[in-house]
């Protein structure tokens, strides 16, 4: 089978590699750039741990091939940060406390980023509604529904 | 997942040339089905034929009485459209109840309705409104469209282009949600067309199907009252860990009677 070189932008970087076409973009990341802060919890497109931002929009790349988002702007939780400076989602997280064993917090913060950019006015239950895509087996939903509501007042400024 | 060729296709025309000339080829729209399904090796395409540059398949207007979807339209462009929302809003409902938000920010309408899933919800809108599926060869009504489990009157090769939606008097969507997947166990789509009532079922059934008697009911009285004494077959339909085939036929009245007060 052939290979495929791939070039897209990650985390504000241009980045290149050489890819099988079933290489999946979250192995890319992980496997090839060592960006290991996006996690593969289930590989089963349920579990949102894997989750970044690819042209804007938050997807699961877990299941989305690399070569699928050649060209494209990729954000992973390791480009949020402002430096030392935290995103406002991640600075409501450790406010809030809002993780237990951490696993799922790479997704859930990118997942929440982006439902506060479609809408920075969430009621808790759209909040809640809106990471169904998102699991924590801890179970430890109320801080970051907490952390999310606050980090969305931030966020709107 | 085993591994496959891949391609990038840079027009309609291209797509079908490269399917052409594989030996077994696939198409991706989304992938939000088909990734999953190579993932665990229920099938070994020897090419992928990927359909995300196509931007002319992507978008939503209005073309006289009907909303048109362009195929590659992701779930969450038809959840969020300011003109679907105006003129068909239980289709944007629908579109915001697939998957979760990261799912609909890439699954297309085109895939879902190649795939036809026997739990996908478009399937539903799409045979309630009497929908016509355009292909890269041909226009199928919706009454044609749907065949069986995974199976629908495309050709091999044939590629969805776009929907068009007659714009209904009433419409209204409403789904029995499985608790971990989403996927409707029962979801029924009710319709006030300009032919009269129809009334779409998807989840129940190895394939999305019509319920006359419901639609008699309602061209006499479109009310919830009208299909709420109405029981439905549990002949044939799905059974597994999550409902019977009789708790499917009664949930089919139950989401109908919701659908028609949405």
């Amino acid at each position: 089978m052939s290979s495929y070189n791939i070039k897209m932008t990650v985390n504000g970087k241009e980045v290149t590699g050489e890819v099988e076409g079933r290489t999946l973009l979250v192995q890319f990341l992980r496997e090839h750039l060592g960006l290991t802060g996006t996690h593969v919890g289930c590989d089963t497109t349920q579990c949102g741990a894997c989750a970044v931002h690819v042209d804007g929009r938050a997807m699961k790349s877990c299941t989305l091939l690399a070569a699928h988002v050649d060209g494209a702007d990729v954000v992973t939780i390791e480009g949020l940060a402002d430096g030392d400076k935290l995103h406002p989602m991640q600075e409501a997280f450790r406010e809030h406390h809002a993780l237990q064993c951490g696993f799922c917090t790479p997704g859930m913060v990118m997942s929440a980023i982006g439902l506060v950019n479609d809408n920075p006015n969430m009621s808790e239950k759209e909040v809640r509604h809106g990471l169904e895509g998102n699991f924590c087996r801890c179970t430890g939903y109320h801080n970051i529904v907490e952390a999310i509501l606050a980090a969305q007042q931030t966020m709107r400024g | 997942m085993y591994d496959f060729e891949y391609h990038r296709a840079a027009s309609v025309d291209d797509a079908k040339s490269k399917f052409g000339g594989a030996d077994d080829a696939r198409y991706m729209a989304g992938g939000m089905t088909l990734l999953p399904v190579l993932k665990q090796r229920l099938d070994q395409p020897s090419d992928l034929v990927d359909l995300g540059d196509l931007d002319d398949l992507r978008g939503i207007s209005e073309d006289g009485g009907n909303i048109v979807v362009k195929a590659m339209t992701v779930h969450h462009d038809v959840n969020t459209s300011d003109l679907v929302k105006s003129k068909i809003p239980a289709l944007a409902h629908l579109a915001g109840t697939i998957g979760d938000p990261m799912v609909r920010n890439r699954g297309t309408i085109g895939g879902s309705l190649a795939n036809n899933d026997p739990a996908a919800s478009y399937p539903s809108a799409v045979l309630a409104l009497d929908a016509a599926i355009h292909t890269d060869r041909r226009t199928i009504a919706a009454d044609d469209f749907f065949e069986g489990m995974f199976t629908t009157a495309l050709d091999e090769g044939e590629l969805i282009t776009g929907v068009s939606f007659p714009v209904p008097e009433a419409a209204g969507y409403m789904h029995f949600p499985n608790p971990a997947s989403r996927y409707p166990i029962v979801g029924v789509f009710v319709a006030k067309t300009s032919d009269g009532a129809r009334v779409a079922v998807t989840g129940a059934g190895a394939c999305v199907y019509r319920v006359p008697e419901m639609e008699e009911a309602l061209n006499a009285d479109w009310s919830p009252d009208a299909v709420a004494g109405i029981k439905v077959s549990a002949d044939g339909l799905n059974e597994d860990i999550h409902a019977s085939a009789e708790y499917r036929a009664h949930l089919v009245t139950v989401m109908a009677k919701r659908a028609l007060a949405a």
